[in-house]
C-alpha cells in the first residue's frame, strides 16, 4: 500500500506501549470517547470488504481509518484553534486606540484647593492642588489605616508602599485617574465647602467609597487606591501624562 | 414529542407535504391536540405572554434598527431627535420596545416565582427549568446591552458598572480582570467601540432567546406541564386538549396584558425609565445616583450590601447561578406549596424578600430609615435581604425537604377538579 498505509504502521509503534488495543489506535488524540464506536464501524467495513491490506475487528493492527480519523480531527482542531484568536482578538482596543495614549496639559489657572478634570483615556483625570494642609493631613495617616498598602503609582514600582509622598511628584500637584477602583464611577471632590466623605478627599456616590487627600481608599467596597497614571512635569506647571 | 400523534392530513397536498416536512403535524401536536392538566391556573398564562412579548421586542426592535445609528456622537441624537421627534410613528416604536422590555420582565418574573411556587422545577423537570434559567439570564444580557444604546448618562455609567464587575478578577490574578474589561470595551474606557459591539449583541441575542425557548417548549413537552397541584397526569381524564382550552384562555389574559402594556405606553411612557437617561452620555460626569433598570434592583442591592468588592461581585454572580441548581436543593417528594404548609410560608417570604432587596437597590447608598432618634441604615436590610436570599435556597430548601409533614395528595387531577364542582 502507500504512503497512508506506512503511516499507520508508524501510528503503530508511537501507541504501542499501552495494553489496551482500543486505545492503542485511538486514544492518542484523546478521542476516545468516540474512539469505540468508530471503531466498530470501521472493522464492519473492514471485513465485508474482505479487505486483507486493513486490519480486521480482532487484530490490533490500526487501520487506514484510524489514520485518517486522526489526521483530519487534528487538523481540524488546531485550524479551530487559530481561527479563533482573530475573532477573540479584534475586540481588543485598536491601534488607533493604542495611538492616542498622552496629552500634556497646562495647570497654572488651578488655585490651591481646587482639582481640575482633564479627560485621558477616555476617563477623568483628577488634579488636584493640594493645601498645605491636605498634605499635611494625607501625611498623617499610620500605614496601618489604609486598606490598600501599596501607592499604585505608575512611576514608581508595583510594591512601593502607599505613603503620601509616594502618590505625587511635587507634594502640592495630585494627578490621579479618577476612576474609582470599585466598578468605574467618577468620585466627587470633597472641599471645606461642601465635604464628601470624612477623609477629605473624594466620595464616590455610587456605592459609597471614600478617598483620602491623597487618593488612597479608606472606606467602602472599592479595594485600590486611586490610580497614579505615568506622567511628567514639562515645566512648571505643566504636565504630560501617558 | 411525548403523546401520540393524532394528526390526519385531508387533503392531497398535506398528505405530500406530512411525508416530507411534517410540519403542520408537529404544530399540530405541540399547540392544538398537545394533552394539557384540566387545572391550569391563571399564573400558567404568562409562558404564552413571554412569547408574545419576545415577537413584540423583535419586531419592534428591527424597526428601530433602521433608523438607530451606533455611534457614540449620534447615538443619543438619533434616539431623542430623529427617533422621537422625526420618523413617523417614531415615539410610539421606542415607547413600545422600551416599555415591551419592563412588561417582559414583569411576565418572567411571575412566571420563574409560579414554577417556584409549584415545584415546577423538580424531577422530571429539570432541563425544562435550567433552559429558562439560561433564558433569563440572556434577556437580562440583552436588556442590559440595549439599555446602552440610547447613550444617555444611566446608559454609559450602567455600562460602566457592570462591565466593571469584571475587573473584580484583578484581585485573583493580578491584571487579568482588567485586560478582560479593556478587552469588552474595546477601549481603556466605555466609548464608541464599547457602543458598536453592544449594538450588534443587542441584535444578536434576542434570536438566540428565540432559538432557547425552542428548547424550553421541547422540554416541557416530553414531560408535559406540571399543575398547581404538583401531581403527575394519570391518564386522558386528567387533560384537556391544548386547543381550545388554553388557546382561548392564554388569548384572554393576553388581550387583558396587553391593555396594561399599552397603558404604560400611552399614558406612563417614562414610568419605568430614568431622567438622566435624558442627558447625554458625559465620560467624565457621573450621575449623582445611578440606579439600574427596576428588573435588576434586587441583585444590585446584594452587589452593594458586601462591602468587599470581589465577594459582593461573587454573591451576585451566586445569586444567579444559585438558580441553577434549585432542582437539587429542594429535597421534598411534594411538588406543589399548595401541600407544603411550611414551605408556603417561607415562599412568600422570599417573595418579600426580592421585594425589599429591589427597594433597597433603587435608594441611594448611604440611604437609612428614620425612627424619631434610631436610624436604620438600609445596607442592613440589604444584608439580611441577602442572607435570606441565600438561606432560601441553601439551608431551608434543602431541609424543610426533608422535615416538613406534608398535606395529603389527591388521588388524581381529575378527582380533586370535579370534588370542586367542575366539569
Ligand atoms: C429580548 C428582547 C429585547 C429586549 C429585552 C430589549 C430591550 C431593550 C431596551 C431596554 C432598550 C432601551 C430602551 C430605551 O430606554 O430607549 C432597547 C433599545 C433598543 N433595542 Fe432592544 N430589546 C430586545 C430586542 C431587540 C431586537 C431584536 C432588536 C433589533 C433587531 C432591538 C433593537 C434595539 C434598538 C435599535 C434600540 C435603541 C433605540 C431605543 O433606545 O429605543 N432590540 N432594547
Ligand atoms: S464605583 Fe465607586 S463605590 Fe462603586
Amino acid at each position: 500500500m502507500g504512503p497512508a498505509h506506512k503511516s499507520a504502521g508508524r501510528l503503530k509503534i508511537y501507541a504501542a506501549s499501552c495494553r489496551n488495543p482500543l486505545h492503542n489506535r485511538l486514544s492518542i488524540l484523546a478521542f476516545s470517547s468516540y474512539g469505540p464506536r468508530y471503531f466498530i464501524a470501521g472493522a464492519r467495513l473492514a471485513t465485508t470488504d474482505e479487505d486483507t491490506t486493513l486490519a480486521n475487528a480482532t487484530s490490533p493492527e490500526p487501520t487506514r481509518r484510524d489514520f485518517l480519523y486522526i489526521a483530519t480531527g487534528a487538523a481540524a482542531t488546531v485550524g479551530v484553534g487559530l481561527a479563533a484568536w482573530p475573532f477573540v482578538d479584534q475586540m481588543n482596543p485598536t491601534s488607533a486606540v493604542l495611538a492616542m495614549a498622552s496629552i500634556e496639559v497646562d495647570v497654572s489657572a488651578i488655585r490651591p484647593g481646587q482639582q481640575v478634570i482633564f479627560k485621558w483615556r477616555g476617563h477623568p483625570l483628577f488634579v488636584r492642588r493640594r493645601t498645605a494642609k491636605e498634605v499635611a493631613e494625607a501625611r498623617a495617616v499610620p500605614p496601618s489605616d489604609l486598606p490598600d498598602g501599596l501607592a499604585r503609582n505608575a512611576n514608581l514600582t508595583d510594591t512601593a508602599p502607599a505613603t503620601d509622598a509616594n502618590r505625587t511628584i511635587k507634594p502640592e500637584w495630585l494627578v490621579v485617574v479618577g476612576v474609582c477602583t470599585h466598578l468605574g464611577c467618577t468620585p466627587t471632590v470633597s472641599t471645606p465647602q461642601s465635604p464628601q466623605g470624612s477623609y477629605g478627599g473624594w466620595l464616590c456616590h455610587c456605592h459609597g467609597s471614600e478617598y483620602d487627600t491623597a487618593g488612597r481608599i479608606r472606606k467602602g467596597p472599592a479595594p485600590q487606591n486611586l490610580a497614579v497614571p505615568p506622567y511628567a512635569f514639562t515645566g512648571p506647571t505643566k504636565i504630560k501624562i501617558g | 414529542m411525548a403523546h401520540q400523534s393524532s394528526y390526519v392530513p385531508k387533503t392531497g397536498f398535506t398528505r405530500w407535504l406530512d411525508q416530507r416536512l411534517p410540519i403542520i403535524r408537529l404544530v399540530n401536536d405541540s399547540f392544538v391536540t398537545y394533552p394539557t392538566p384540566r387545572n391550569l391556573n391563571f399564573w400558567y398564562v404568562f409562558g404564552g405572554i413571554l412569547a408574545v412579548m419576545l415577537v413584540v421586542q423583535i419586531v419592534s426592535g428591527i424597526v428601530l434598527s433602521m433608523h438607530y445609528v451606533p455611534n457614540a456622537d449620534l447615538a443619543f441624537g438619533s434616539v431623542e431627535q430623529r427617533i422621537m421627534r422625526e420618523v413617523n410613528y417614531g415615539w410610539l416604536l421606542r415607547y413600545i420596545h422600551a416599555n415591551g422590555a419592563s412588561m417582559f420582565f414583569l411576565a418572567v418574573y411571575v412566571h420563574i416565582f409560579r414554577g417556584l411556587y409549584y415545584g415546577s422545577y423538580k424531577a422530571p423537570r429539570e432541563i425544562l427549568w435550567i433552559l429558562g434559567v439560561f433564558i433569563y439570564l440572556l434577556m437580562m444580557a440583552t436588556a442590559f446591552f440595549g439599555y446602552v444604546l440610547p447613550w444617555g448618562q444611566m446608559s454609559f455609567w450602567g455600562a460602566t458598572v457592570i462591565t466593571s464587575l469584571f475587573s473584580a478578577i484583578d484581585q485573583v490574578i493580578p491584571n487579568l480582570g482588567t485586560a478582560i474589561t479593556h478587552w469588552l470595551w474595546g477601549d481603556f474606557a466605555v466609548g464608541d467601540a464599547t457602543l458598536n459591539r453592544f449594538f450588534s449583541l443587542h441584535y444578536l441575542l434576542p434570536f438566540v432567546i428565540a432559538g432557547v425557548v425552542g428548547l424550553h417548549i421541547w422540554a416541557l413537552h416530553v414531560p408535559g406541564n406540571n399543575n398547581p397541584l404538583g401531581i403527575d397526569v394519570k391518564g386522558p381524564q386528567d387533560t384537556v386538549p391544548f386547543h381550545p382550552f388554553y388557546t382561548v384562555k392564554d388569548g384572554f389574559y393576553m388581550v387583558l396584558f396587553f391593555i396594561v402594556f399599552l397603558g404604560f405606553v400611552f399614558y406612563a411612557p417614562n414610568f419605568f425609565g430614568n431622567p438622566d437617561n435624558y442627558i447625554q452620555a458625559n465620560p467624565l460626569v457621573t450621575p449623582p445616583d445611578i440606579v439600574p433598570e427596576w428588573y435588576l434592583l434586587p441583585f444590585y442591592a446584594m452587589l452593594r450590601a458586601i462591602p468587599s468588592k470581589l465577594i459582593g461581585v461573587l454573591v451576585l454572580v451566586g445569586s444567579l447561578l444559585t438558580l441553577l441548581v434549585v432542582p437539587w436543593l429542594d429535597t421534598s417528594k411534594v411538588r406543589s406549596c399548595r401541600f407544603r404548609p411550611l414551605m408556603k410560608q417561607l415562599f412568600w417570604v422570599f417573595v418579600a424578600d426580592c421585594l425589599l432587596l429591589g427597594y433597597v437597590g433603587s435608594q441611594t447608598a448611604d440611604a437609612a430609615w428614620h425612627f424619631g432618634e434610631a436610624e436604620l441604615p438600609l445596607v442592613w436590610l440589604a444584608r439580611l435581604g441577602t442572607l435570606y436570599y441565600f438561606g432560601f435556597f441553601w439551608v431551608l430548601m434543602p431541609w424543610i425537604g426533608k422535615k416538613e409533614v406534608t398535606r395529603p395528595l389527591p388521588e388524581s387531577i381529575a378527582q380533586s377538579v370535579l370534588a370542586k364542582g367542575g366539569h
